[in-house]
């Protein structure tokens, strides 16, 4: 846990750095600009000030000529906040102002120019103004200058914000990794806790929901439905579990019975033999439903199937129906196949061909027993199959008594054998077997009414490409062989 | 017969030996896959008996290698789980027969007698099949008995054919489902039963020494003098 927790606080580190990285490049770029505008503002204001103060100076050199000029600069050099004034005559010789030394190449430039210059009163030291020369007749040089100092301090004073907004940037950014910290990531922990007790195996474990209805919580609610169904899924799957232990209770009851039976005949060889061979018998029978219920399961679990080929439906079929014609004529039963045309399809021709038997053994088990209905001069049996659309459907028609309605759902779950068909012998896994292979492939098995009788069909998919060479699954090997 | 067991089950192996034994066969043992390997490479099996599962070299690896290898030696797989994809997988890596755990040992007997039949190879097809006074011609599909002709359903010559090719030898209803019909699941047993029935009725009845009997408890076998 500590781990998780330094990994946090890392986070909530790494969280604040970006916040206070990125605020304080916002807040630079955005001062910078105003700064940048200001000055300007300020620049045009100084530009227009110093026109102004020319205008009143060149006014008074007109009027008066050189002595109207000299006061007016005297006068004006000494209000506060004075501009900077400097008047030399035709030799360049200082005649008037209050700049004490400037760049002489300066009086030979044109338009607005920044300069250095000193002043020549107290306090003096090197200062930035912006001034300008103007030509008076017959050869004098005006300069008219005012200080960049608020120039200055409006930069000062940015810079000093600048400063003070990332101070405040800083403290945003600890707070905001202090709620990150305590609002998101505790609540991923609180569900990661809860996470690690549902995989400890407590399946009831919910996560935490705070309420809010944020992302966080719209995760958790996700999660827990899904964990609810996981729950309803492992529930059925112990009923399952729990049923199929209970109904292999009878076969195994009865396989104890027999190899009981045996020791008590002991002194009878014929009695032990014959003993000896039940118990055989029922765990043979036993093995057959345990391969059953694995299959079934297989399917269940989704997984496909290996060993898929292309085949005709229409020989598997016939091949059935063909092994148990013998048994359904001694039963005086029609088992007839209306089957035209190859009706190729893919999948296992193994568990296909078990699918139609198992059919037409419930057909002869269950159709045929209760004999003759009015109008029918035979019980029959139909295996027929056909191609509908994209599908191969494949029905097993008998005019016996049927499934009621309400059962035709029901007798595809494992171990169900309706009332009455108990006396026949059967472990009630036929259909399930039926159901699961065709969900394997991708299909289905419905049951319906025959009127009379029980109608059950095995959709399929269709093999989608022209039926090539039709090859059964396997059987290869054993092509008889002379010897 | 000599036949080579590599199944790494000890128990299993010691049972199995001891009941080929009695069938009179001579069994060689080999509990994991290398070592089998090894002793099937050295040759002179008629028969192999693998196990899927081996420790070393698992059981398709092991058919893989040996058919590498040019070795033809007739083996049969032995399987855990009786599941359809394996027996595909087993045929495909060179297996001839497969069977799976748990079985009855007359119907391993029965497979390990007919698989070791299938030599030599290249050996030319018979095309008439003889068992006394029956005769059944391959080509013309025609089958007689004392010179008078049976007619035979298409399925019946089948099972007639598979069980002469095999005469003298014991055949299993699951065998006979196999080869006659293409299909390997259970059948119900008296499925098989009803058809032999019916060949019997027609092969052996009008006649006083019946050809075609039962084994009990295993299956069926043709041959000369029976009973
Ligand atoms: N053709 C049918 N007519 C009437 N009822 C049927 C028919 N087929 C099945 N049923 C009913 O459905 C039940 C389930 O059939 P299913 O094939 O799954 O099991 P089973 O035949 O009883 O046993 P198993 O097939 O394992 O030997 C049967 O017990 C029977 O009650
Ligand atoms: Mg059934």
């Amino acid at each position: 846990m500590t781990a998780l927790a330094k990994l946090f606080r890392a986070t909530a580190f790494r969280l604040a750095l970006a916040i206070l990285a990125v605020s304080s490049v916002g807040a630079g770029v955005v001062l910078a600009i105003i700064a940048w505008q200001v000055v300007a503002v300020v620049d045009e204001e100084i530009a227009r000030t110093i026109d102004a103060e020319a205008k009143g100076l060149t006014d008074a050199f007109n009027h008066d000529g050189l002595v109207g000029l000299y006061s007016s600069i005297e006068a004006r050099k000494r209000q506060p906040g004075a501009s900077l004034y400097l008047l030399t005559d035709p030799a360049g010789e200082s005649l008037a102002g209050n700049v004490e030394q400037i760049p002489l190449e300066v009086l030979e430039r044109q338009g607005f120019i920044v300069v250095n210059y000193r002043t020549n009163g107290p306090g003096d030291r090197v200062r930035q103004a912006l001034v300008r020369i103007y030509k008076l007749p017959p050869g004098f040089l005006l300069l008219v200058g005012h200080d960049l100092g608020d120039r200055a301090r409006i930069e000062g004073v940015m810079v000093r914000a600048l400063a003070v907004s990332l101070v405040f940037f800083a403290a945003l950014a600890a707070l905001g990794a202090l709620f990150v910290a305590r609002n998101v990531l505790k609540r991923i922990d609180d569900i990661n806790t809860s996470a690690q007790g549902v995989m400890a195996g407590d399946l009831t474990g919910r996560l935490p929901v705070s309420g809010s209805g944020d992302e966080l919580d719209r995760l958790a609610e996700s999660l827990n439905a899904m964990l609810k169904r996981i729950g309803v899924l492992m529930q059925g799957l112990r009923e399952v579990s729990d049923n199929i232990a209970h109904d292999l209770r009878t076969p195994l009851t009865r396989l104890r019975n027999h190899a009981e039976a045996a020791l008590a005949y002991g002194d009878d060889p014929a009695a032990y033999r014959a003993a000896l061979e039940k118990t055989i018998e029922e765990s043979d029978a036993l093995i057959k439903i345990f391969n059953a219920l694995l299959l079934i399961a297989r399917a269940e679990a989704g997984g496909g199937i290996d060993g898929q080929t292309a085949f005709d439906l229409a020989e598997a079929a016939r091949a059935v129906a063909d092994l148990y014609e013998p048994i359904a004529e001694e039963e005086g039963v029609d088992l007839a196949v209306d089957i035209d045309a190859p009706l190729t399809v893919r999948g296992n021709r193994e568990l296909i061909g078990q699918t139609i038997a198992n059919l037409v053994d419930n057909a002869l088990k269950y159709g045929a027993m209760s004999g003759r209905h009015p109008g029918d001069p035979k019980p029959s049996i139909v295996v027929s199959a056909r191609r509908v659309g994209d599908a191969v459907e494949l029905v097993v028609a008998d005019r016996g008594p049927g499934v009621p309605p309400e059962d035709r759902k029901r007798v595809l779950d494992r171990f169900v054998r309706l009332e009455g068909s108990r006396s026949r012998p059967g472990s009630g896994l036929g259909l399930s077997l039926a159901a699961a292979v065709a969900r394997m492939h991708g299909g289905r098995v419905e049951l319906a009414d025959n009127a009379p009788g029980l109608r059950v069909r095995v959709i399929l998919p269709a093999e989608h490409a022209p039926p090539a060479l039709p090859a059964p699954v396997s059987g290869s090997v054993h092509e008889p062989v002379a010897g | 017969m000599r036949i080579l067991i590599i199944e790494d089950d000890r128990d299993a192996a010691a049972y199995l030996t001891k009941a080929f034994k009695e069938a009179g066969h001579v069994v060689d043992v080999a509990h994991d896959g290398v070592t089998g390997y090894d002793m099937a490479l050295e040759g002179g099996y008629e028969v192999a008996i693998v196990d899927r599962m081996l420790p070393k070299m698992d059981g398709l690896t092991l058919i893989g290698a040996l058919r590498g290898q040019k070795n033809e030696t007739p083996i049969l797989i032995l399987s855990a789980l009786g599941q359809v994809d394996d027996r595909v997988k087993g045929l495909r890596a060179g297996g001839d027969d497969y069977l799976a755990k748990p079985y009855a040992f007359s119907e391993l007997l029965a497979r390990v007698e007919t698989l070791a039949r299938r030599r030599p190879a290249g050996a030319p097809e018979e095309t008439v099949y003889r068992v006394g006074d029956l005769t059944l011609d391959r080509l013309s599909h025609k089958v007689t008995r004392r010179g008078e002709e049976i007619v035979l359903q298409p399925r019946e010559f089948r099972l007639l054919e598979y069980l002469m090719q095999n005469a003298g030898k014991v055949v299993t209803r699951t065998m006979l489902l196999e080869h006659v019909w293409d299909y390997h699941f259970d059948p119900q047993t008296n499925v098989i039963d009803v058809h032999v029935s019916r060949l019997r009725a027609k092969i052996d009845r009008d006649f006083d020494a019946p050809l075609l009997t039962t084994v009990r408890g295993a299956g069926y076998m043709i041959r000369d003098g029976a009973r």
